[in-house]
């Protein structure tokens, strides 16, 4: 079990600025995102459009955002578990147990849930049947290609993940690729290789149609596709892949006795605590009266999170406020030498 | 000012004036319409103001922004006349404006 001044869970600019402020203040942290990347939404929805309103920084992007908060991390060694969603949280005497789907174990007296809007999850099919043959015949990522040799694939999407794998597994499978519409969002070099393939029928394209069902027993035998004006097609397929993106889901927070407000969870303003004494919420996803949901706020909701900490942590010691500036102790834990 | 509808995926029906400049997406959260979530807050960053537009009015309404389309390809159950709602904008000239609601957004 890994013992902890702090847990955070989520790795967007909220999350990490609040590691920040907690490391300032003498506090060790670590750190639990669902994603494979640190980041949070700045990374996985908007890594390249500019954002103009970081005091400070006129113009940056979400990925440039992101590489900055990291670096300013750099002077303190910060542990991130990436790819684990916290499931558990159990109150023991005075102190909180975590355990991610992983089976990590926390106990620390502090939680702060940095979450954004939740967790990213793939978007899956529409379809009911589908759930039936999800990790057996239908999946929404690749984890090992091999399964897929010489069996015939649907792949739906029109992203580049979709258009990768169907290049990709076209050199060893027979591949369907079905699309809602013409145009494909994929980059185009990725959609030039793609329209080639089809041209010279390696890939069978179906546009303009979705998924309108499934059917087999225990295996997936067939699929059925229908088009805007509700033509139907029946393929014979092994294996399906969706991609259609992430879509953001609450999930087990709901489940932790905190007050919320539809998708949000309500808190304080002077520690952004919530009605679980040492659970506290930063970022977008809490809410109070005026809430912004700014990357700004998300950073002062931090800072004063990170105090609310202190007591709970020490609570033998009293917390003094210094300055960056000024403090030679502020100065020694962001490894700068007296001057 | 506009009259919006708003038709929930069961039928539900919501009759209310958005204001000027706002958008058919910001019209529903304003007054706690259910069905439309805009997990992102309008940044055309996910698809969870996801709505569909009957033709007559489809064609009234502004045109889909640059991007739309790539974002409903991740919308719960796309069809021809989907949109999102949030990058529908609000003027007198689209008073009566009747929108029908996905069964869900996640």
């Amino acid at each position: 079990m890994i013992k902890t001044d702090a847990l955070i869970i989520g790795a967007g600019p909220t999350g990490l600025f609040t590691a920040h402020q907690l490391k300032l203040i003498g506090l060790n942290c670590e750190i639990v995102d669902n994603l494979d990347k640190i980041g949070g939404q700045c990374i996985e929805l908007y890594p390249d459009k500019p954002i103009y309103d970081i005091p400070a920084i006129p113009e940056c992007t979400g990925e440039e955002l992101t590489n900055n908060l990291i670096d300013q991390l750099k002077p303190f060694n910060i542990k991130f578990h990436l790819n684990e969603r916290v499931e558990e949280v159990k109150k023991t005497k005075d102190e909180w147990e975590v355990k991610t789907n992983k089976g990590t174990e926390f106990i620390t007296p502090n939680i702060i849930i940095a979450g954004g809007v939740g967790s990213f999850e793939p978007r899956k099919f529409a379809p009911k049947e589908c759930e039936k043959f999800e990790n057996i015949s239908i999946f929404y990522s690749v984890k090992d290609k091999e399964i897929f040799k010489n069996k015939t694939i649907s792949i739906f999407g029109g992203g580049d993940s979709a258009l990768d794998w169907a290049i990709e597994l076209s050199k060893n499978s027979k591949i369907n690729l079905i699309h809602r519409r013409d145009e494909f969002r994929a980059a185009k070099l990725t959609v030039d290789k793609m329209n080639k393939l089809a041209k010279d029928g390696k890939i069978n394209l179906f546009t303009k149609y979705q998924l309108k069902n499934v059917k087999g027993k225990e295996n997936l035998e067939s699929i059925e596709i229908e088009n805007d004006d509700k033509q139907l097609k029946n393929l014979k397929t092994d294996f399906v892949l969706g991609f259609f993106g992430l879509i953001m889901q609450l999930g087990p927070i709901a489940n932790w006795g905190l007050n919320l407000d539809k998708k949000t969870i309500n808190v304080d303003t002077e520690k952004f605590e919530t009605n679980q004494k040492g659970i506290y919420a930063v970022g977008d996803i809490c809410t109070y009266p005026g809430k912004l949901k700014l990357i700004l706020s998300g950073f002062h909701e931090g800072a004063l999170a990170a105090r609310g900490c202190f007591k709970l942590a020490r609570p033998n010691e009293k917390y003094r406020f210094e300055f960056t500036t000024s403090s030679k102790t502020i100065k020694s834990r962001l490894g700068i030498k007296g001057d | 000012m506009a009259k919006i509808t708003y038709i929930e995926h069961n039928g539900n029906s919501h009759t209310i004036d958005v204001a000027n400049g706002l958008t058919v997406m910001e019209g529903a959260i304003q007054n706690d319409i259910p069905g439309i979530d805009a997990d992102c807050g309008g940044s055309m960053a996910c698809a969870t103001c996801h709505v569909y537009v009957k033709q007559e009015w489809f064609d009234r309404i502004n045109k889909k922004t640059e991007g739309e389309d790539d974002m409903l390809d991740q919308a719960y159950e796309p069809k021809k006349n989907s949109r999102l709602s949030c990058q529908i904008s609000v003027s007198d000239e689209i008073d009566g404006l009747i929108i029908n609601l996905p069964e869900k957004q996640v």
